[in-house]
């Protein structure tokens, strides 16, 4: 199995105090399981889960066949012809995962998912009467849940622990007396270790299991091997501070309102759903939370339903809220009686990380609520905040985004574009193109050839429809570019222009299949 | 806190001052090139020609921390915007106010200290004033690009050249420019810019810079 890395906090623990006792839960083959629980699959199909064309994972029936972790995806199929093979997907098992965790925080308090299909808890042990009586509750929990395979194990530290999962039957636990994880772990082989390169560098050097390790002095493995060889020298000799810590158990927050009779304008839905918007901010404040994104679901009383997600650059306040759904209706009117509507956080951050200073947050205020007042005049796409992102053309170097919407750009303004224009930028870049026309001295129109060059130096232009033609002062071109030329479908080329007129303006024109357009103009 | 975060005597009084109602003006900070050719205060407008210019007086308020608006530019080019030092995440962008123009101002004039617009048409007195009372009650300047009724300010550019560009060689690297500023007291001031230079940058020519740099262009 790959190694993950431990999302788990290592605080330092005093040696005299009694460590608190771990207890991790391992669901084998969790890939599969993930599958089968998916796709709603018998237990007795072989199940073959592959990642970059190798083996990650198989079910029992599979294993039994001769299928094995890393074996390439043809030799699997060749061992057993019938196994499904399937794409692994780390969402499908975090997803799958969080069912589990669910399960258990049913019965556990603090559950700290490792990975998909392992995670630890403190033990709950003084509740239900010892370790392996807790152990059996939770077994008996899973298997509630529809997880069947599943193997726990208790000691002072999560690794031992873990290792005691492994060694478990299913269903079953192991429990490793408390100070009594090094003598439990000494056997082990070595492989148990999860970094391939330092444990094939072990065995080399003739150390076959944990304990042999673990008799290295510790000043010496620290110097040999650094940082990492001496944490996992640590883990071996048992001596794992690494405690259960808390996973934030999600909380179900939501706002609804139902209109009896339902309601056919905007106004009253909006008016009404005052109170549960104001209930969720507060709901959301009293666990210091913030909403950054929101959806808002309208349904109608003949089964219609009209949802959509807004975002915020701040967090929701109530009155916020009711905007959206105020523009949500106008945009999307819906096209019955409206009887519910419901707010459902999508993106809740901590408030501290919003946290307004003590002093100087008001004047972001006053601009938001101002910003408000304009958006009710021209609707939220009227207010933009703008913002530069890569491009070659002046006008995909630049993004207007509605204010209150997150700038997604996807191209890294930092990066280089070749073909795109050296600084300085234009001052006034046109939102479309504006038909242009140039022509040579002979008064026909310049075009480009094939190989990049003007049929004629360019003597007169028209920059925009409609304006007087314009003498050349000085121009440069052409700069051809050949953009995406490897999808047909949106492949570009086109040749710019910088031209200077006889007035003392200066423009940026592009040509394409012959015809001129005016992109920008320096003012 | 740094020094120059700690308010002055005076910043304190006329902050009291906007409090209780009364007018004040303060003069908003400038481009290095700009400051000394002209103020920008607020509570009053200034009329200016070209979007250079314009986006030139934009940039050193919004650079020193202002609000700062665009109202009624569709084609405001924002590299060149963030080039001249306009922080475009405190610049509020209303592209296409339409018949709202004058509204939309109004209301940027509360939450912004410095507000730029094209006026889509003639601006007549009535809503200059309207504008104006606004914008000393509520502490901003105002930058209308085009025509201004009792603008305190004008700026006008002229006799402009263009750098770096020759006859179907090189690319643009920068323009001078000539700028007069006029105001209602005072004699009419020149300047010779270079708006802007190849990195975008503002620089205010000495006499014989100017007429030492080789112009590839004459024009205007």
């Amino acid at each position: 199995m790959s190694m993950p890395s431990l999302s788990v906090e290592r605080p330092l623990v005093d040696a005299d105090v009694a460590a608190p006792r771990v207890m991790v839960v391992w669901c084998p083959d969790w890939p599969v399981v993930a599958v089968r629980r998916q796709e709603a699959l018998p237990p007795h199909l072989p199940i073959a889960v592959v990642a970059h064309n190798a083996v990650l994972a198989c079910s029992g029936p599979a294993r039994a066949e001769g299928v094995r972790r890393g074996m390439r995806r043809r030799d699997a199929a060749a061992h057993c012809p019938e196994v499904l093979l399937v794409e692994a997907s780390e969402e499908r098992d975090v997803r799958g995962y969080a069912a589990v965790l669910t399960a258990i925080e049913a019965t556990a308090s603090a559950v700290t998912p490792i990975r998909p299909g392992l995670c630890a808890l403190p033990v709950p042990s003084r509740f239900y009467g010892g370790e392996p009586e807790a152990a059996a509750v939770l077994a008996e929990q899973l298997v509630t849940a529809d997880v069947w395979d599943c193997r726990i194990g208790v000691a002072d530290g999560i690794f031992a622990a873990e290792q005691a999962a492994r060694r478990a039957l299913e269903q079953d636990c192991v429990v490793v007396p408390p100070g009594r994880s090094p003598e439990f772990l000494a056997p082990l082989p070595i492989s148990v270790l999860e970094d391939l390169e330092l444990v094939s560098l072990l065995r080399r050097l003739g150390l076959r299991s944990l304990g042999d390790f673990a008799a290295l002095p510790r000043r010496d493995v620290l110097t040999r091997f650094g940082r990492n060889g001496a944490w996992w020298h640590r883990l071996a000799a048992g001596q794992d501070e690494r405690v259960a810590a808390a996973r934030p158990q999600p909380r179900e927050v939501d706002a609804t309102v139902a209109f009896e009779p339902p309601l056919d304008t905007i106004e009253p839905v909006v008016f009404s759903s005052r109170r549960a918007a104001d209930h969720l901010v507060t709901q959301l404040g009293e666990h210091g939370l913030v909403c950054t994104a929101v959806r808002v679901e309208v349904s109608g009383d003949r089964g219609w339903l009209g949802t959509r997600t807004w975002a915020h650059a701040r967090w929701f306040g109530a009155s916020d809220l009711l905007d959206r759904l105020y523009w949500q209706l106008q945009a999307d009117p819906a096209p019955e009686p409206v009887c519910r509507v419901r707010f459902l956080p999508d993106r809740v951050e901590s408030v501290g990380d919003h946290g307004e200073g003590l002093w100087g947050s008001a004047p972001d205020e006053r601009v938001e609520r101002g910003v408000a007042r304009l958006q009710g005049m021209l609707g939220p796409d009227g207010v933009l905040l703008g913002s530069v992102q890569g491009g070659r053309s002046p006008r995909d170097r630049q993004l207007l985004t509605p204010w209150g919407e997150r700038v997604s750009s996807t191209r890294p303004a930092a990066l280089p574009w070749p073909g795109s224009l050296p600084p300085p930028a234009p001052v006034r870049v046109f939102p479309s193109p504006l038909p242009a026309a140039v022509t040579g001295p002979d008064g026909r129109a310049v075009t480009v050839t094939d190989r990049g060059l003007v049929t004629a130096p360019p003597v007169c232009f028209v920059p925009e429809p409609g304006g007087e033609p314009m003498s050349v002062d000085a121009w440069a071109g052409p700069w051809p570019i050949d953009e995406l030329w490897w999808d047909p479908q949106v492949s570009r080329r086109v040749a710019r222009f910088q031209l200077v007129g006889a007035d003392g303006s200066a423009w940026l024109l592009v040509v394409e299949d012959g015809q001129w357009w005016t992109e920008a103009r320096y003012d | 806190m740094s020094h120059a975060t700690i308010p002055s005597i005076q910043d304190l009084q006329s902050r009291v001052h906007r409090m209780e109602g009364a007018a004040t003006s303060r003069a908003l900070p400038l481009l290095p090139a700009l400051s000394g050719l002209l103020e920008l205060r607020t509570g009053s407008a200034c009329s200016v020609e070209g979007a250079a210019v314009a986006l030139a007086l934009l940039a050193g308020p919004s650079r020193a921390g202002e609000w700062s608006a665009v109202v009624g530019v569709p084609e405001l080019g924002l590299e060149a915007a963030t080039g001249f030092g306009i922080d475009l995440s405190r610049t509020i962008v209303v592209p296409d106010p339409g018949e709202h123009w004058l509204s939309v101002t109004a209301g940027l004039v509360d939450v912004a200290s410095v507000v730029l617009v094209r006026p889509p048409t003639a601006v007549s007195e009535q809503q200059a004033s309207r504008i104006g009372a606004r914008l000393r009650v509520k502490d901003a300047a105002l930058i209308a690009w085009g025509r201004w009724p009792r603008a305190a300010v004008r700026l006008s550019a002229h006799e402009s050249t263009w750098l770096g560009l020759g006859r179907g060689h090189g690319c643009l690297r920068g323009r001078r420019v000539r700028v007069t500023v006029t105001t209602n007291s005072a004699p009419p001031r020149e300047a010779t810019l270079l708006l802007t230079g190849p990195q975008q940058e503002v620089v205010r020519l000495g006499a014989e810079e100017a007429a030492v740099a080789s112009p590839v262009v004459r024009a205007g």
